[in-house]
């Protein structure tokens, strides 16, 4: 034995050890295995996957349909997904070349950050957010940027705090609107204004629609839809939210070919290819999932309008969300920190949300509430948020 | 045309208070109820009734489905004839069917020999019935959209991104 032997931890490369837990993993632990908790801290739908879908994934399985397949994905799958973009965003992508079906859309962001990153570039995205962006950006060699948003508009994304953060090292523009943890959207005066931006920058426009289909108002305004910014695109989607299939773990990217060929190489040594199940299961939401999706964005949508009413009626602050199933009330007018306000509720009322801050340092002061949760819950949740709340507002 | 939401809400939980029904639609309270009222008054809500899982309860009521052929008539068809047999009050529901025998009866009886008794002393000697045949119902799986047994409990992790 050398006098430097390494134990385990010696062994983790210094930028993985740097990299901090999520803020919802902390949060996580401190409510697993507490009995009794009305849950408004999760980001996936309530509603089992539409039986249709289900039924199909079971068909695949005895048919034996099992095997690798493409290293994009279904010949199938691709060819549906590539009609499904031309009637949602009258655009159009070749199923042979500029579309990638990967294991979520987790994957499919990772895939287009290492694809297009050198050591040192750097990213803008916006805050609050998804808490995997920063980390996986980071993981890239990459520098996140972080841009604010904020309540005045809606946590719609300014070009003028963009103008602010951009630099020569600027590669990448990412997005993600609907938005998670705000519910925020883009009309399409601001997909334009951010698609010049990009232009004018020369950046790299990376855009996760994963809410896309749960847009209540306003049309579903997407980046996609802007032809002059094809070239400089890669567009993310997957099953999860709208079809309610986290567990398929299945997304896809749209790309122009060398920017899809670029990710195809590090998805088909990494990943291979997308299970060939849930790519059936995925055949079977796009074809035929109109109508299981309506139904669910009605639910969603009639939920939003009762949390929303509830929570301005409790003085918590809230504006009115267009998209995704999150709403995102300010609690500044309690006094207390988004932490300290989602713990004592958690403690003292057995209902756990998400402090804001946990989506990026700006979200402090406010709290993401999920309300892909049952009618029956949520009442109750609003209930015991009212109680708790009344003892700080008069 | 889609149904009004706020019926499809009062189809998947009548007893929803007129406060929450209100918040869901982002309209008053008043409005609701004056809504409710409206369809009421026109017919379109015709009860509000609990869905039972009668398997659960220590009842030993018998169900059954029976297909009746009927001879229509000159003037009006079926429908003397169906009004009726809709009168006894053992007819849970009724449907006029396309197909192989014209009504679909769901009734409701204290034992399989008053159901049994129910045909052959009321329905089958009535004036225009053809013919009967009476099916038991053994087990309910699901009624009006829901499952009796109730589905998996929400199995997902309690916070996640």
């Amino acid at each position: 034995m050398t006098t430097d032997s390494k134990s385990a931890p010696d062994f983790v490369a210094p930028h993985v050890r740097s990299l901090p837990k999520s803020g919802i993993r902390d949060f996580f632990d401190i409510v697993a295995g507490r009995k009794d908790v009305i849950s408004l801290g999760i980001g996936e739908p309530d509603f089992q996957t539409p039986w249709h879908i289900r039924e199909r994934a079971i068909e695949a399985l005895e048919r034996g349909a099992t095997r690798y397949t493409s290293n994009l994905g279904t010949p199938e799958l691709r060819q549906t997904l590539a009609a499904y973009m031309r009637q949602s965003f009258q655009c159009d992508y070749d199923w042979q070349h500029e579309i990638l079906v990967t294991v979520g859309v987790s994957e499919a962001f990772d895939l287009a950050i290492r694809a297009v990153l050198s050591p040192g570039d750097e990213v803008l995205y916006h805050e609050p957010c998804f808490v995997a962006y920063a980390p996986l950006i980071r993981m890239a060699h990459g520098v996140p940027v972080p841009v604010e948003t904020f309540r005045k508009d809606n946590f719609r994304l300014t070009v003028a705090e963009l103008e602010k953060k951009v630099t020569p090292r600027t590669r990448v523009l990412l997005l993600n609107f609907p938005n998670n943890p705000t519910g925020a959207t883009l009309d399409r005066a601001d997909t334009e204004a951010l698609a010049d931006f990009a232009i004018r920058h020369n950046l790299l426009v990376i855009s996760d629609e994963v809410y896309s289909e749960l847009t209540y108002e306003g049309g579903r305004h997407s980046m996609a839809a802007i032809p002059r910014l094809r070239d400089r695109l890669i567009f993310l989607n997957g099953f999860s939210k709208a079809w309610s299939m986290t567990g398929f773990r299945l997304g896809y990217a749209c790309a122009p070919a060398p920017l899809t060929d670029a990710m195809m190489k590090i998805h088909q040594f990494g990943m291979m290819c997308a299970s060939s199940i849930s790519q059936t299961a995925g055949l079977e939401a796009v074809r035929h999932g109109d109508k299981a999706i309506a139904e669910m964005r009605d639910s969603y949508h009639l939920r939003r309008n009762f949390v929303v009413a509830s929570l301005n009626g409790m003085g918590l602050d809230c504006f009115m969300p267009r998209g995704a199933f999150y709403v995102f009330p300010s609690i500044q007018c309690t006094g207390l920190s988004s932490k300290e306000f989602a713990l004592r509720l958690l403690n003292e009322y057995n209902v756990a949300c998400v402090p804001g801050d946990a989506f990026g340092a700006c979200g402090e002061g406010f709290l993401r509430c999920a309300y892909a949760t049952g009618m029956e819950p949520l009442k109750e949740a609003m209930d015991r948020m009212r109680t708790f709340v009344s003892s700080f507002v008069h | 045309m889609a149904m009004d939401a706020l019926l499809e809400l009062l189809k998947k939980n009548a007893r929803e208070s007129d406060a929450t029904l209100a918040k869901l639609l982002g309209i008053s309270e008043q409005e609701v109820r004056a809504r409710i009222a409206a369809y009421e008054q026109e017919g379109v809500i015709r009860g509000f009734q609990a869905l039972l899982n009668t398997d659960r309860l220590d009842t030993h009521d018998v169900r059954a489905v029976i297909e009746l052929r009927i001879r229509p008539e000159h003037e009006g068809g079926f429908d003397r004839v169906a009004a009726r047999i809709s009168k006894f009050p053992q007819v849970e529901s009724m449907y006029l069917m396309s197909g192989a025998y014209d009504l679909l009866l769901f009734v409701k009886g204290a034992s399989l020999q008053e159901v049994a008794n129910f045909v052959s002393a009321r329905l089958a000697p009535l004036d225009g019935v053809l013919s009967t045949a009476t099916h038991f119902m053994l087990k309910t799986y699901k009624d009006q959209g829901v499952l009796m047994e109730s589905e998996p409990h929400d199995d997902r992790l309690q916070v996640c991104p």
